[in-house]
Order: structure tokens, then sequence, then C-alpha cells
């Protein structure tokens, strides 16, 4: 597939090693909610959050402030890299069940 | 059914916008038709493809396979979109890469309802009616685009196709950045989020059309006006040799 042998060949340009430097946070996807729904990250920065989802669904991390669309596939773990943020709310939610999985990112 | 119908409707239009100005674009050339539907075909039977590997691709790449996935498809679907200019085929090849974006988002979105333990019938209920609803309002926009008058519409069809890979590589190098490999020029330039959401129906409807951001940052704009402009000098390029074709 064409898309795949793009990403190798973006890959081999130079894979991240960024990574290595951002605060790592953690989240957990448990019967379609986050946990916590609320998370303080320092401003100006750029942040690591591992999203763990626990249920046995896919669900999407979704948020237009922080310019994320992330699948978390079932009973897996997702990174999704945010920032540097300026000081602010950011709100996100599980887009495959946007009514009860939502959640704050807190820049500070 | 109702979250069903939502975002299968969602993800289609997304896609059918798409599929309606390709359609618009190739007016007149014998047997779009079928070429367009083998898009259709082949970008679905690759979003259940990339949908069955999310776990895989999701773990590739130290986590960031999904976005040079994403980051990729969106590339190619770029400069499909600046070859067409010359070779109009490779709008086909644009249509199947919407279908299997938006389409392998469906598939999860769906397996997960239906593994929660959702009833198969009104999944399919909602599925199908959110597909019809969607395939209704991609006819809207060919027929939309196919009434304004003949001399018009090469010019509307090119503006649109120019507009929608602007878009497009705006949000590749969004996905770039989210992967780690790009982190320079990330400063959010504006937030018009609270006159225009981008989550809301219009602000998602010229998301996909124009590629309208609430907070761009400035390599999203930079990569917006650089691939503006090279569909503008592809476009002027190209014009000789589609005057001569242009009787058809």
């Amino acid at each position: 597939m064409r898309g795949f042998a793009l990403a190798i060949v973006l890959a081999a340009l130079g894979m991240p090693g960024a990574g290595a430097l951002a605060q790592e946070f953690n989240l957990v996807i448990r019967n379609h909610k986050f946990e916590p729904q609320e998370i303080r990250v320092p401003a100006g920065k750029r942040v690591s959050i591992y999203v763990t989802n626990e249920d046995p669904t896919p669900e999407e991390f979704e948020s237009t402030a922080l310019k994320v669309e992330k699948v978390i596939p079932a009973k897996s773990k997702g990174l999704v890299r945010i920032g540097p943020l300026a000081p602010g709310r950011y709100e996100f939610i599980g887009d495959f069940h946007a009514d009860t999985a939502k959640g704050v990112v807190i820049a500070e | 059914m109702f979250g069903a119908l939502v975002i299968v409707f969602r993800e289609v239009i997304e896609a059918g916008l798409i599929i309606g100005i390709v359609l618009a674009a190739t007016r007149g050339i014998s047997g779009r038709g079928h070429w367009v539907a083998a898009g259709v075909l082949l970008g679905t039977l690759g979003a259940g493809i990339v949908a069955l590997f999310a776990e895989a691709i999701a773990n590739a790449f130290e986590g960031s396979g999904q976005e040079l996935l994403n980051a990729s498809v969106l590339g190619a679907a770029v400069v499909m979109l600046m070859w067409h200019t010359v070779w109009m085929t490779a709008l086909v090849v644009v249509v199947g890469l919407a279908v299997l974006r938006e389409g392998s988002e469906v598939v999860l979105f769906l397996y997960g309802i239906l593994a929660g333990g959702a009833s198969g019938s009104s999944l399919f209920v909602g599925g199908t009616l959110g597909l019809a609803v969607g395939a209704a309002f991609t006819a809207l926009t060919y027929y939309g685009l196919v009434s304004i008058p003949a001399r018009h519409i090469f010019a509307v069809t090119t503006v649109l196709i120019a507009l929608l890979a602007a878009g497009m590589a705006a949000q590749a190098v969004q996905y770039l950045d989210a992967a780690g490999i790009i982190n320079v020029l990330s400063r959010q330039l504006w937030d018009s989020s609270p006159w225009l959401p981008q989550d809301g129906i219009i602000g998602r409807m010229l998301h996909t059309l124009i590629g309208y951001t609430d907070r761009p940052t400035e390599l999203q704009l930079i990569a917006y006006l650089a691939t503006l402009t090279a569909m503008a000098a592809l476009t002027w390029l190209a014009a000789p040799t589609r005057a001569r074709r242009a009787p058809a």
C-alpha cells in the first residue's frame, strides 16, 4: 500500500527522538470514561499522554482544541503528543462514546 | 441506533464532499462512473484492512504509526490532486484514499458498539440510514456543482480541488507534528472556535472542503499557502493542454 510505503520513507527520514524529552502523563479509559478527567500539564512544553483503553471496545481520543484525533484500540495503549500549549483549558472527548467520555487538559 | 446513524453520516459526508467534487470535475469523461465506483470499493476494502490492523498500526513506529499512516494517506492525496492537472485518473486515487480514511473510523466505531452489546439489527438500521443520508448529501453536492453554468464549472471545480489539497496538506503536517517528526512552527496563530467551532456541523464541512481549522499552527498555514500556490502554478502550466481537450 502506498500509505505504508510512504510511512516507511518518512520514518527513514528521521524518527522521533523528541518523545524522550517530553513530560509524560497517564490516562485510563474505563467504562467509556476517562480517569482522571482532568490533567494539569506545564504550559509551553511538549507533553506525552499515554492513554490506556481498558474497555473491550475501541475509542477515539479527539480534541480540536489540542488538534488530536487518535484511535485507541480495545485493551491497548496509545501515545498522544500535545503542546506546546498556551495556558488554558483544552477539552477532549472519546468520540465513540461522546456522551460519557469527557475530559480536560489544563495547561498552566 | 441513533449513535450509529450520526457517526456514519458524519464520515460519509466528509468522503462524500470529496466524491461529489471529483464527479463534477470529471463530468464528460467517459467511463468515469466506473472508475469512481472502483475508487470507493477499493477505499472501503482498505478501510476494513486498516480497521482490522488498527492495533498493529497504532503500535508501529514507537506509537506513531497511526499518525504516520494518516499523514501518508493525506500526503498521497495531495500529490494525486496536484497530478490530476495532467492526469485525471489520479482523482480516482483521491476518492479511494478519502473513503479509506473516513471508512476505517466507521468500521472501528461500528465494531465497538457491536462488541459493546448493541443489537446487530439496530446497528445495521442506523448505519444504513447514515449511509443513505450521507449518499443523498453527496448527490446534492454533485448536482449543486453541475448546475453551475458549463463555462464556469471548470473554474469552480479547479478552485475547490486546490482548496481541498491545501486543507489536506495542513492536516498532514499536523499529523507529522503529532507523530513527533516535525517539531517546529507549532505555535497557534489564532483561535476562531468561539465564532465558528471546527467540531460543529458547518465547521466540519468547511474543514473537509477548504481545510478550515479553528486553531491553526504556523506550519499548517505555511503548508496551506504553499499547496495553494503549487496548485495554482500547476493549473496554469497544464492549461494549454486542457484547453485543447475542453470541447468534450
